[in-house]
This record gives structure tokens, C-alpha cells and sequence, in this order.
């Protein structure tokens, strides 16, 4: 009953989607005021059924109410009650379920928090929002719904995919959706923007606030995927230029571009066209993700035409809105104005710097991601692009980027003092090289381009925190504490985001000095990685809630004694029978030793792989220092300074520009 | 990432571990190093998107053993990769070579990166003569008709404003 209840919620969210996408449209082409204001109040009732219908299939996953087809095939009673939750969205109809969720809920929270925009901006945005959520509610109903009902309700479920029973993964779909979706509601701004000819500096403040939360849940949703590669698959790695992981990479790209030609934008009038088309093309992306992974088109192109029904019904929800926001786009974008004068060396100038290579690098992942398929579709010719040509291409285009960073936050807007800027830099700098060659000398060297990126995010690092000590000591020491305290938070966090940057490049550097081994051990014997030695104690069974598992059990010790015992294991999952790797790591500081075990044989000889990997969680820090400094920025009080009340509703009378 | 979204939507076998299993290294470690590098650009030719050096898959193990071979037997690292695309076909590279049907592939982005810094000089460079024009050439240009009448409907509605607040 309860299952019913949620499918016929989202039936009705789907026809007030319906609803709230037409009507206020139609108000604002009337000029009448009480249809657009429904607009809000639609929103929130879309949001309040999306919710029912949401919970009512969580409800079915934790009562494990397998006559629900799709709890029977993801779901399994002896699976852990976190995993039950995370059950809901680790499948193809609940993730596209979690999807319509997250449409509807940036369309309440514009409802709820955006109070301020005038009335027609705020309707004809959230009728742009529901079009989009009543795409996506039509592709659930009619192709991938949830609530469907098996006849003869089995017993037992399938159980999720092992893989994907980690608590990582419980919180990472939800982080990343979030990010990837959250882009819609900039996107709908965009486009109410453009249907209402306001295309003004005014716009810029009020979509940052919205690009912030969905470039800080992205940037998230992507570090913690590639900490989850890091643990769960094995191997180390932690960034593969997979498809699907290049799927998400194109938004932040464009959506971080987004992020810094809107301070422009806002600050000095200029970028507007610029800056309305990459918040059309940032979601834009964000829908070829979803019709990239939703498809099957990356399995195989013939894997696509052999089952295309959901595949195309994505392919044309993106052509309906990226050939329809295009075609509005090119109908108004003569109509926008040219801004302010900048001269190259200025703050707009490092900004438009900043948006050229971050493009590029979009564009670059782009065709490395699907030239293969397109090559394939047009020709039958099967390449294959991996991350030799990610490295060869997008990596490249990131380096004079971050060099750029340190000098770029120095500059004053319009027309800035390059040697002014580089005046202190220049110490930076020579102390990031410096450093670099004293530890080179200590430990020996190492490859020069690791030893280049370690300078590379030392100079991003100390330029950041150079950038607040100057602001903190103009006009001499003696108030330093005070003039610190007093610095707008958003120069605070620029300073940590770029911070942050340079952890991870310090990370990404640091691997090029880990230290692998791959043996067979015996039980009592010992090996050493890096300055560690490990010694095999032997290996046992072990019955989890769901699953059996063989652990090695491995004493670890540096040189002054024992420092940690480590499990890795193998387990094989009960629902489906297959065998997973459960890496075992100890951390020291900010850097790790990983273990994973292979195949064991006479039941005291494990194949291992372990590692020692220097300063590897800088990689992930960086990125939750980015979105430290994204959450500090949100809280900066220049964006809750709105747009004026005097302009609500005021449909101007000369209609915008045709 | 990649698996958690793939095995999402596709549901594609993971199975778990190591690769390269220690019996398959070779004893020279020179020539290991080289083995690894040329197998980390060999795609494993049933898996998604992995090289050999990372798949577990038989033949991801078939074809790390033949490249250690062809290593051992003194072949170049370019001899290995030949060896490899005559018998599977380009497909096994994962950096697919510079030749004119892959034009566009390695092109476009250094294309872009042209024409958008070109663009983005010209903005300047207008914008240079502009903001020259302003400040050396006397006082600005007066305003056309359309920009008065602007000002003068912008000028009332905030009168209009001022005489309601």
C-alpha cells in the first residue's frame, strides 16, 4: 500500500511539474502577477510529493519488501540497515528517482530562500526547473519506475553489488547528485535571464550563491568517489579518466570557469554573454553525464541499439533543453551589452585566463570521452582513449593554470600592477624552489616533473597564505591580529580554495615518490616497504552479517617496534557470491601504507601488493579545503545583500530586447 | 568512481585484487619498470576502460606475460606496442596514435586553446583602443538619443520611487 502511495506521488508531482512549468510562463507573458506567484508555492508542493514518493521506496528497501521488483534485485535481508538506505539510490530507477528529488529540491529552496528575486524572475526560473523535473519524472514513469510489483514476491533479494556496500558510497551519490543537478537551478536562472532580457550584473549575485552550494557538493561528490577508488577497488589508484568519471569532471570544470567569470560579471558588469553560456553549458554537461552513464552507451555503442528506450528518451531530453537554451541563447545574445573596459594584466584579465584554460580543459575531457563513441557510431573504427591522453592533453593545460593563481589574486580589478604583484611573489616563489631542493638533496632527488609539482603547490600554498599575511600587515605589524580578523571572508576564501589547489597538486606530485611491492608472503615471514617492515602472521576465516571473509593478519613496525596490526582480506558476499578485496591501510601523519592481498594457496602463502604512499590524503584534503573555502564564500555577507525589493514584479514597459 | 557509477548503471563484474600477480614479475627490475609502463597503456580489451596493469581479467594476465616476454626478448618499448595493435588492432591502446583519422581528437583541444586565447586578446585589444579613445581624446562621446531617453525613463521611475517610499 505504502509503495503505492509513493508511486501515485510522484504521478501527481509529474502533473504539478506540469503545472509549474506552464503557468508561469503563461503569467509572465500576461503580465499577471497572481499566476506567476504560483509559482513558489508549486515548487514546494512538487518538493513535498517528491519526498513521499521518495520515502515510501526507502520504507520498502528497509522492511526489505522484495515484491517490489526493484528491492528484490538491489536489496537482501541480511544486509546491513545503512546499506538498505544506500540500497535506494545504488541502482539505475532509484538514482534516477534520487535525481528528480534533487531537481525538486533546488526548486524549493529557490522558492524558499530566493524571496527577494522579483516575481517574474523567481516564476519563470522555477517554471524552467519544473520542466526539467517533468523530463526526468516522465523518464521514470514511463521507462524506469521504481514501484513496480512482481507477481510471485521471492523470498530472498539479490543483493546490492558488494562493491557498493561501503559507507562511502552510501553518502557519495547523494553528494555528487547534488552537485551534478544543482547546476539545473543555475541553469534555469540562466534561462529565465535570457526569456526576460535581464542579463545584468544583478543576475550574477543571485545565481552565485546556488553555483557555490552546487560547485561545493560536486567538488565533494568527486573527492570522495576518487577516495572510494582509492580503498574499495584495490590498486591505489584514485583518478582513472573513466567516462564516467570524466562524466562529472566536465561540470566542475565549467561549472568552477562559471564560478570565477560571475565575479566579474557581478563586479564589473563584464563576461555577461560569456557567463550565461557556461551556465547553460555547465548543466548541459551535466545531462550528457547522466546520458552517458544512464545509457549503456559506454558499454558499446551496439549495446545501446540493441535495448535504446531509456537511452533515447535521455538523448531527447538533452536535445530538447541544450538545443532549446542554445537557441534562446543565440536569439538574445545581441542583445546583451558589452561591459566595462579591462586591461589584460587586471584582475577580469586572470580571470578570463583562469576561464580560457578551465574551457579548454572541458573541452579536451570532452572529446577524449566521446570521440571514441562517435568514432565508432560514424566509421566502425574502435579506438580507445585512456589516461595517456588525459595526461597528454587536459594535465598540461592545468599547469600554466595554477602558476597563474598566486599572481591572479594579487591584481586589483581593471587595470592591475604586474610587477607590484610579482614583488612578493618573487620571495614565494624562491622559497617554494628552495625548499623543493633542499628536500631533493636530502632524499635524493626524484623524477624532475614530481619535484617541479611539489614546487608547483608550494608556491600555491604560500601564495595563499602570502595573500592574507599582506592584507593582514598593511600598514606595518602592530595591528596584525585585528587587520587579520577584519579580512572580508570571501578573500579568505579565495586564499583557502586556492590553498586547497595546492594540496592536491602537492598530493598528486607525492606519488611519483611511493614505494610498491608486489610478493607472494609466507606465513612468518617479513618484507619491508619503504622504511616499514611487515611480517605475515598467518591468515583466518571470518563471518561477517552478509558475507565470509579470509584475513591475513599482518604486523607492521617502522624502526623503533611495532607500529599497528593490518587486516587486508578477501570477502565473498553471501546475495551474490562474489569476491571482494578489503584493502587494510595505517596511516602516519598524512601519508599511508596500503595492503591488498590477492590470491593465498596452502593456507599459509598470500599474494600481496603493498605500498607505501607519501602525503597521499593531500589529495582528497585539497579538494575539502576547496569546498571549505566554497562554504566560507556562501557566508560572506555580500550575497545576502539581494537585489533590490523596489524592482519586484516592475515588468519594465518597454519588453526586453526582441 | 568510475566502477561505483558503472557498476550503477551496468552492474559490469568487479572482481577483486592484485593484476600483476608476483610470479609474473620479471627478475630485472629495469625491465619490470618498462614492462609496468608499456602495460599501463595497453587497454585490457574485455574490461571497461582498464589497462592491463590494473585488470584482473585472464587476458589482461595473458597480456601482461606477452609484453614481458617481448621485453625480455629485447624488443623496444614502440617494437611491444607495434606487436600489440598488429594482432588486437588500435583498440589496445589507450593512447591512441597521432594519425590523421584522430586529427580531431588531438586537435580540438589545442585548437581551442588557439582561437579562445586569440578571442580573449582581441577582447582586450578592443577594449584597449576603446578606453584610449576616452582618455586621450578629449572628454567622452555624448550620449545617442536612445541612451538620453533611457536615462530620462530610468531618472523618473526613481522619482516616481522616491515620491511613493
Amino acid at each position: 500500500m505504502i509503495v503505492e502511495i509513493g508511486h501515485f506521488a510522484l504521478i501527481l508531482a509529474f502533473v504539478v511539474s506540469l503545472f509549474q512549468a506552464i503557468v508561469p510562463v503563461w503569467g509572465a507573458v500576461r503580465h499577471d502577477g497572481a499566476l506567476v506567484r504560483l509559482a513558489p508555492r508549486a515548487a514546494l508542493l512538487q518538493f513535498a510529493l517528491v519526498i513521499v514518493s521518495f520515502a515510501s521506496l526507502t520504507n520498502a528497501y528497509l522492511n526489505s519488501d522484495f515484491s517490489v521488483a526493484n528491492v528484490f534485485q538491489n536489496s537482501h535481508t541480511l544486509k546491513p540497515l545503512i546499506y538498505k538506505w544506500s540500497g535506494v539510490w545504488g541502482n539505475h530507477e532509484g538514482s534516477m528517482l534520487l535525481w528528480v528529488l534533487i531537481l525538486a529540491l533546488f526548486g524549493a529552496a529557490v522558492a524558499l530562500f530566493s524571496r527577494r528575486l522579483p516575481d517574474d524572475m523567481l516564476g519563470v526560473t522555477l517554471a524552467v526547473q519544473s520542466m526539467i523535473a517533468a523530463a526526468f519524472m516522465a523518464f521514470l514513469i514511463f521507462t524506469s519506475n521504481p514501484f513496480l510489483r512482481l507477481a510471485n514476491p521471492p523470498f530472498e533479494g539479490r543483493d546490492l553489488n558488494p562493491v557498493l556496500q561501503d559507507p562511502g558510497l552510501a553518502i557519495h551519490p547523494p553528494l555528487l547528485y547534488l552537485g551534478y543537478v544543482g547546476f539545473s537551478i543555475v541553469f534555469s536562472f540562466a534561462a529565465a535571464a535570457l526569456i526576460l532580457g535581464r542579463v545584468d550584473a544583478a543576475f550574477a549575485r543571485m545565481v552565485r550563491p546556488w553555483t557555490l552550494v552546487a560547485w561545493i557538493a560536486l567538488t565533494l561528490g568527486i573527492a570522495m568517489g576518487s577516495y572510494w577508488a582509492y580503498y574499495e577497488l584495490g590498486w591505489g589508484g584514485y583518478w582513472f579518466w573513466d567516462p564516467v568519471e570524466n562524466a562529472s569532471l566536465m561540470p566542475w570544470l565549467t561549472g568552477t570557469a562559471l564560478l570565477h567569470s560571475a565575479i566579474v560579471m557581478e563586479k564589473r558588469e563584464a563576461l555577461k554573454i560569456w557567463t550565461i553560456l557556461l551556465a547553460v553549458i555547465t548543466f548541459s554537461l551535466s545531462l550528457l553525464g547522466t546520458f552517458l552513464v544512464r545509457s549503456g552507451v559506454l558499454t558499446s555503442v551496439h549495446a545501446f541499439a540493441v535495448d535504446p528506450e531509456r537511452g533515447l528518451f535521455i538523448l531527447f531530453i538533452l536535445i530538447l533543453f541544450i538545443g532549446g537554451s542554445f537557441a534562446l541563447f543565440a536569439l538574445r545574445a545581441n542583445a546583451m551589452r558589452a561591459g566595462t573596459l579591462f586591461s589584460p594584466v587586471s584582475r577580469e584579465g586572470a580571470l578570463v585566463f583562469n576561464n580560457l584554460f578551465l574551457s579548454v580543459a572541458a573541452l579536451a575531457v570532452f572529446i577524449g570521452t566521446l570521440y571514441p563513441l562517435l568514432l565508432e557510431a560514424l566509421t566502425g573504427a574502435k579506438i580507445s582513449v585512456g589516461a595517456p591522453f588525459f595526461n597528454l592533453t587536459a594535465v598540461p593545460l592545468m599547469i600554466p593554470l595554477f602558476m597563474a593563481i598566486p599572481v591572479g589574486q594579487k591584481l586589483a580589478w581593471k587595470r592591475g600592477d604586474l610587477a607590484g604583484a610579482m614583488s612578493r611573489l618573487w620571495w614565494v616563489l624562491a622559497l617554494a624552489v628552495g625548499a623543493v631542493a633542499g628536500v631533493a638533496s636530502i632524499v635524493s632527488g626524484g623524477p624532475a616533473m614530481a619535484l617541479a609539482g611539489v614546487a608547483l603547490g608550494l608556491f600555491l600554498v604560500l601564495g595563499a597564505l602570502d595573500e592574507l599575511l599582506e592584507r593582514a600587515t598593511r600598514g606595518g605589524w602592530e595591528r596584525f591580529f585585528p587587520r587579520l580578523f577584519a579580512i572580508p571572508r570571501s578573500n579568505v576564501a579565495m586564499a583557502l580554495a586556492h590553498a586547497g589547489v595546492g594540496l592536491m597538486v602537492l598530493g598528486i606530485s607525492a606519488t611519483a615518490f611511493e614505494k610498491e611491492k608486489v610478493v607472494s608472503v609466507k606465513a612468518g615471514e617479513t618484507i619491508t616497504v619503504g622504511d616499514y617492515s611487515l611480517t605475515l602472521n598467518g591468515l583466518t576465516t571470518q563471518t561477517g552479517p552478509n558475507y565470509n571473509a579470509l584475513v591475513a593478519r599482518f604486523v607492521l613496525r617502522d624502526g623503533t617496534g611495532v607500529v599497528a596490526e593490518l587486516n587486508p582480506a578477501k570477502r565473498v558476499y553471501v546475495g551474490r557470491q562474489m569476491p571482494t578485496s578489503e584493502v587494510a591501510r595505517h596511516r602516519a601523519g598524512l601519508s599511508e601504507v596500503y595492503l591488498a592481498i590477492g590470491e593465498t594457496s596452502g593456507g599459509d602463502r598470500v599474494d600481496l601488493r603493498a605500498y607505501y604512499k607519501p602525503y597521499v590524503l593531500l589529495i582528497w584534503l585539497g579538494p575539502v579545503l576547496m569546498a571549505i573555502g566554497g562554504l566560507l564564500s556562501l557566508s560572506d555577507r555580500r550575497l545576502r545583500v539581494g537585489v533590490p525589493r523596489r524592482a519586484r514584479m516592475g515588468m519594465p514597459q518597454g519588453s526586453p530586447a526582441e | 568512481m568510475r566502477t561505483l557509477l558503472a557498476s550503477l548503471a551496468l552492474l559490469v563484474w568487479l572482481s577483486p585484487a592484485l593484476a600483476v600477480k608476483p610470479e609474473e614479475q620479471l627478475a630485472d627490475p629495469a625491465l619490470e619498470t618498462r614492462a609496468r609502463e608499456i602495460s599501463a597503456g595497453i587497454r585490457c580489451l574485455v574490461c571497461q576502460n582498464q589497462s592491463i596493469d590494473d585488470s584482473d581479467a585472464s587476458l589482461a594476465q595473458d597480456l601482461r606475460r606477452l609484453v614481458r616476454e617481448r621485453v625480455k626478448a629485447g624488443d623496444s618499448d614502440q617494437a611491444v606496442r607495434d606487436f600489440l595493435v598488429a594482432r588486437y588492432g588500435e583498440f589496445v591502446l589507450l593512447k591512441p596514435s597521432f594519425n590523421a583519422r584522430n586529427l580531431v581528437l588531438w586537435g580540438l583541444p589545442l585548437a581551442a586553446l588557439l582561437i579562445g586565447g586569440v578571442a580573449a586578446f582581441r577582447l582586450f585589444g578592443r577594449r584597449r583602443t576603446e578606453e584610449s579613445e576616452i582618455s586621450e581624446d578629449g572628454p567622452p562621446e555624448k550620449l545617442s538619443p536612445d541612451e538620453q531617453a533611457e536615462l530620462d525613463r530610468l531618472l523618473r521611475q526613481d522619482q516616481l520611487g522616491q515620491k511613493r517610499a
